[in-house]
Parts: C-alpha cells; sequence; structure tokens
C-alpha cells in the first residue's frame, strides 16, 4: 500500500476519529486554542490600531510590528512562553499563537481608519463631532472592510501555526502529524498523510468560511475596499 | 507531569550561559551553518522558479489569476502540513524542508515581482516599444530594472520569513537552529540552549535582511538619492 491509500484507510477507521486523543478531540483543541488566539489578538491590536490610525501616528510601530513577528519562528514563542510567568498549559500555547495574529490585525485597524475618507471625518467635525465620536461613528464604519479582511487573514494565520503547538505538546491536529512521524515513515506515512490533509483542510474551510462571513458584514458599498484590505493584511502577515 | 516536576527542580538555569555558547560551539556552529545553507539555497531556486512564473503572469493576463491564486492556496496550507505531505516521499532529511520552505518563498516572491513589473508605468513601456525594442530586450533592459525594487522587497521578505520557516524542519530532523530551540525544551528546558537558537535565528534573519538591503542599494543607485 503506498501512503496515500494507507492515509484513506487512516481516515477510514471510525476509532482514529472517536478514540480519546483522536481526530474529533484534537479538532476541538485546534479550535478553541486558535479561537482563543485571535480573540486575544484582537482584544490587543484593534483597540491600537484603530487609535494609532485615529491620531495619525505609529505608522512605524506598526511596520516594525509586522517585521519582527516576521523574525520570530514560531517553535522559539512556543517553547520559552512556556518557562516564563505564563506556565505551561494552554495559555502559553494562546499567547505564542495571538502574537502571530497582531500584525495582520493592527495593520488593517490602522489603515483601515487612515484611508477613511477626509471630506467625510471633515464633515463629522464640522458637525460638531468630538474625535472620539469621529472614530466611532465614521472611520470605524469606514474601516469595517479592512477590519474583516484582517480578522480573516489573522484567523487563517493562527489555525495553521495552531499546529506547530504540537512541537510542545500544545494539542490541536498537528499532534496526529507528530505522532505519525514517531511511528516512523514506514509505518506512520498513512498517518502524517492523514494529518495533513486534516489540518490543510481545515485552514481551507476556515480560509472560504470566513471570506464569506468578510463579504457578508461588508456593506455594499465598501466593498470596493476589499481587494485593497485583503492585500493590506497578506503583506502584513508577509512583513511589509 | 515528570517533566513539569524535573524543570522546577532544575536549579539554576538561566536565559542565557557564555558557559553553554563556549562548550557547545560545535554544535552551535553547526546548526548556524545548516539553517544559512538551507535558507541560501531554498531562496535562490524559489527566485529561479518564481521569476519566470512573475514574468509569465505579467506577460500573459490570463495566467496571472491562476498563478495567483494556486500560490494563494499553496500559502494557506500550513507548513506542518505540507511536510506532512512531502516528508513520506521525499523521506526524512534536508531535501524535505528544503523543498517546502521554498515553496513558501515562492509564493512571496512571485507576488512581490508582480507587482513590481505592473508598476512599470505605461509611457515608459511605450517609449521602449517606439525605440524599437523587442518583447526580451525590454524586459531585460527596461522593465526588469524598474521591477528592481519589487523584486528585492519579495526577496528580503522571503529570506526572512525563510529563515523563521526553516525551524519547523525539525519535525524532519533538520531544522538547523530549530533543532537547538527544540532539543533545549526537550532537555529538561534547558533555556540558554533555546535562547541562543531563538537569537541566533532572529540575527541571521536581520543579517541576510541586511545584506540584501545592500545588495539592492547597489542594483538600483537611480533610487539612492530619493527617501529610502
Amino acid at each position: 500500500m503506498n501512503p496515500v491509500q494507507q492515509a484513506v484507510v487512516w481516515l477510514n477507521d471510525p476509532l482514529n476519529w472517536t478514540n480519546p486523543g483522536g481526530v474529533l478531540d484534537r479538532l476541538g483543541e485546534h479550535l478553541s486554542l486558535s479561537a482563543l488566539a485571535v480573540l486575544l489578538g484582537c482584544l490587543v491590536a484593534w483597540p491600537i490600531g484603530l487609535w494609532l490610525g485615529h491620531t495619525g501616528r505609529g505608522g512605524g510601530l506598526v511596520l516594525l510590528v509586522s517585521n519582527v513577528t516576521l523574525a520570530i519562528p514560531t517553535l522559539a514563542l512556543l517553547t520559552i512562553l512556556p518557562l516564563t510567568f505564563l506556565g505551561f498549559g494552554r495559555p502559553a500555547v494562546v499567547v505564542a499563537l495571538a502574537v502571530f495574529a497582531v500584525p495582520p490585525l493592527l495593520a488593517t485597524a490602522y489603515t483601515g481608519v487612515r484611508q477613511a475618507d477626509p471630506e467625510a471625518r471633515d464633515a463629522a467635525r464640522g458637525m460638531g463631532l468630538s474625535g472620539r465620536q469621529v472614530l466611532r461613528r465614521v472611520e470605524l464604519p469606514l474601516a469595517v472592510p479592512y477590519l474583516a479582511a484582517g480578522f480573516r487573514t489573522a484567523a487563517v494565520q493562527v489555525v495553521a501555526t495552531a499546529a506547530l503547538a504540537s512541537f510542545v505538546n500544545g494539542g490541536g491536529l498537528g499532534q496526529i502529524i507528530r505522532a505519525g512521524f514517531g511511528l516512523d515513515i514506514a509505518a506512520g506515512g498513512g498517518q502524517i498523510i492523514a494529518g495533513g490533509v486534516l489540518v490543510a483542510g481545515l485552514a481551507l474551510l476556515v480560509e472560504g468560511v470566513l471570506a464569506l462571513v468578510e463579504r457578508a458584514v461588508t456593506p455594499r458599498p465598501l466593498r470596493r475596499a476589499r481587494r485593497a484590505a485583503t492585500r493590506r493584511a497578506a503583506d502584513a502577515t508577509a512583513g511589509a | 507531569m515528570s517533566l513539569h516536576l524535573s524543570y522546577q527542580a532544575a536549579p539554576g538555569n538561566p536565559w542565557f550561559s557564555w558557559q553553554y555558547v563556549r562548550d557547545n560551539s560545535d554544535t552551535i556552529l553547526a546548526a548556524l551553518r545548516e539553517h544559512t545553507w538551507l535558507t541560501a539555497r531554498a531562496v535562490l531556486i524559489a527566485a529561479l522558479v518564481a521569476l519566470p512564473l512573475a514574468v509569465a503572469a505579467y506577460w500573459f493576463r490570463s495566467l496571472a489569476g491562476p498563478i495567483l491564486a494556486l500560490t494563494g492556496v499553496l500559502y494557506t496550507v500550513p507548513s506542518l502540513a505540507l511536510f506532512a505531505f512531502l516528508a513520506p516521499y521525499l523521506g526524512i532529511g534536508a531535501i524535505t524542508v528544503l523543498t517546502v520552505v521554498a515553496l513558501y518563498a515562492l509564493l512571496v516572491i512571485v507576488r512581490n515581482a508582480l507587482a513590481g513589473l505592473n508598476q512599470v508605468p505605461p509611457e515608459v513601456r511605450e517609449a521602449a516599444e517606439g525605440m524599437g525594442y523587442g518583447r526580451w530586450g525590454r524586459l531585460l533592459r527596461i522593465e526588469l530594472p524598474l521591477a528592481l525594487p519589487g523584486i528585492l522587497t519579495g526577496l528580503r521578505l522571503a529570506t526572512v520569513s525563510t529563515v523563521a520557516l526553516v525551524t519547523v524542519g525539525v519535525v524532519v530532523g533538520r531544522g538547523g537552529l530549530g533543532q537547538l530551540i527544540f532539543a533545549g525544551f526537550q532537555n529538561n528546558f534547558y533555556k540558554a540552549e533555546i535562547m541562543t537558537g531563538t537569537v541566533l535565528c532572529v540575527l541571521l534573519a536581520l543579517v541576510l535582511d541586511l545584506i540584501l538591503a545592500g545588495i539592492g542599494r547597489m542594483l538600483t543607485p537611480w533610487l539612492r538619492g530619493r527617501s529610502s
């Protein structure tokens, strides 16, 4: 049997799904870790990004954050954070993943506010809105396409990175791949590929679902901005 | 759980120790060498494949969509999954790591090179055509030089992210400096080993980035006067 056939057999064994530590368990871990990390990333990055965008300062900081996180290996954060005050277990993994969610979220929040039509901003000021009100009622709604694109990019990034949590026994679907490698290629080849299919499938699924969500939450007149917003978010994960 | 206890019991586990660096300089240098070598080859291979792809996408507009979509899907696939797909066929070793990181670098370079080519002003293109340049002459003498900033941005991003990505190679035992980080974690959470690997990794990314930036400055003297 070649490895692909082995993978099909592995995926067709119901016990591989329902056993403790099986696919369903790992999927649950993967999703909960990712969700917490994205949530944490949003809580940190959005307020800062929106505020920096509103005041128009800190463009350099946004760039610096994405460049620095690009150079830090995921493996390093996953191994270092458990040894700090965070301790072993889920919090350390969640924080490590959240770090990689921050750049796209921060960059899109910043750019989203910056690109808001200056005339709309001036009009709002002329109507007597305060700085906070301008941010909340004018700039924030206009930044929605950017925020949505940043969210999608960050979430996909985190789901992909969460596979690496398996290096520090942090759970998630990556564990299946790691366990397969532990069995040696000849015996575990099928399981390795099956794990790869699950991990890649989940990432692509999240990407697809969030693309639909992104479309749904972006008001029709703002859809034109989606392309630019997606590109901005992708640039943040790739550095610039 | 036993690991947990042993960590707590370990006396004196500093984040950095010269003692460790001195005693293990051979291992560290070997890891650094492997890391650099893997990165350099991966980026070189990726560039050699990516540039023709970018040019093809630039010449034939109908190819741009599929090429970008394919590389986009590839980029969404997590690195560990890519290792999982390739390892059973390519085996446990450097060739698997090289293939995976080169594939990721490919996308970054293609996207930035294509953006660079698309930024060539249409007037310049038309002027070159009017001067009698053919398709190849125009590409080599006019369009590629003008797209150099975009191409170099792509190369720099690809290099920096490749340095970070090579560490995932520990899954097949060839992660370069990642090997140090991982071994430190498994070796009773030896902080000095983890930190040395991490710091060297970040420094390597920084140094390679600066080298490429320097090369970029040399290759594009016409941009030097403007703000960098």
